[in-house]
């Protein structure tokens, strides 16, 4: 039991919705871990979809890469669609 | 003096209450955290249908007895639960095995009431359908893998099914049961039930590559007879009804 490994779970709270990070829990298998997360996470009609991911099998960004993964989009404005003036008489746009 | 549809609610309510009993024991004590919350959520769902049944056998009786007063001041005698429900299960195996059998009946019972000419009994089948399909999932699934995991997971879950599998005929055993009641469409005659409960536990018990105690003829009947729904109770009733009662009985009408 001590070496079951870590899941993440994601909830759809309805259709329409996407999934959102629940939570995390052990779980031997897949299965049990989908079922698992069905008793921790959706005993108040939480969700209409599961998913549940090895935590292993998740490859994230670290802190430290923080600096150069995220600050350089911080000066470009012109991303943003309110960079841009709309054109007078364009009505579809 | 004796009311058959009475009777008939009380034994299905008196089954799930003290399954639901046995059910609780396990929460802070299972194998893992996530399966303390399962089988919590498991005994909930046997409590609600408990009170539905408890509450309607109060309203059959017509003498004004709650779920409440039909829970907790009732005595041993009076209970009419089979003795599958009310024995220890201190095992994990023992619990996993018990619920296999029981939620596998549970389910043939309820698909059935829900066909019942009482519309209460059908109202409540109907909703503790779902529920227990999720029950013996649960149980199925434990069941395989204890079953078809180590030696050792093995042993104990073929020892496991070979203690409770005595205890299951009881469930089938339809001398309790008003005739009348079954003629009029409204009781389920429990001896219809059993092959449908075999099926579906023998497919499991295939999958756990476990091997089949003894059925039919050869089968172990179960100890004492089927007493339960007599109000004849093993040990252990004396022990859970302590437990579950004595607070209610300490402090009648006491609310948090």
């Amino acid at each position: 039991m001590k070496d079951w490994p870590l899941w993440e779970v994601f909830v759809r709270s309805r259709r329409g919705l996407s999934h959102v990070h629940a939570g995390s829990l052990h779980a031997p298998d897949a299965e049990m871990a989908l079922r698992n997360a069905r008793d921790l996470y959706t005993r108040r009609q939480e969700g209409v979809s599961i998913w549940v991911v090895r935590s292993a099998d998740i490859e994230a960004s670290t802190p430290d890469e923080r600096d150069s993964f995220f600050d350089p989009a911080a000066d470009k404005i012109y991303r943003h669609p309110t960079f841009y003036d709309v054109p007078e008489g364009v009505e579809h746009l | 003096m004796s009311h058959p549809l009475f009777d008939y609610v009380l034994g299905l309510a008196d089954d799930a209450l003290i399954s639901a009993q046995r059910m609780g024991w396990w929460i802070s004590r299972s194998p893992q955290l996530e399966e303390d919350v399962a089988m919590a959520n498991i005994g909930l769902d046997q409590l609600g249908q408990a009170r539905s049944l408890l509450a309607y056998a109060g309203q059959v009786e017509g003498s004004g007895r709650t779920e409440d007063d039909l829970a907790y001041f009732r005595d041993e005698r009076d209970f009419r639960n089979v003795k599958l429900v009310e024995r220890d299960q201190q095992d994990f195996g023992v619990a996993m095995a018990r619920l296999l059998i029981f939620s596998a009946w549970q389910a043939e019972l309820y698909a059935a009431l829900a066909r019942s000419a009482d519309p209460t009994l059908a109202g409540v089948a109907g909703k503790a359908v779902k529920e227990v399909t999720y029950h013996l999932d649960h149980a199925r699934h434990w069941v395989v893998r204890l079953g078809d995991g180590t030696d050792e997971s093995h042993a104990r879950m073929q020892a496991a099914l070979d203690a409770e599998w005595p205890w299951m005929e009881e469930l089938f055993d339809g001398s309790c049961v008003d005739i009348g009641l079954v003629a009029d469409g409204v009781a389920v005659d429990p001896a219809t039930l059993r092959d449908g409960v075999l099926t579906r536990v023998e497919a499991v018990v295939a999958e756990a590559t476990l091997t089949l105690p003894a059925t039919g003829a050869d089968a172990v009947p179960t100890p004492g007879g089927a007493t339960g729904r007599l109000g004849i109770h093993t040990e252990a009733m004396g022990y859970l009804l302590a437990e579950m009662q004595h607070l209610t009985r300490s402090h009648p009408e006491a609310a948090w």
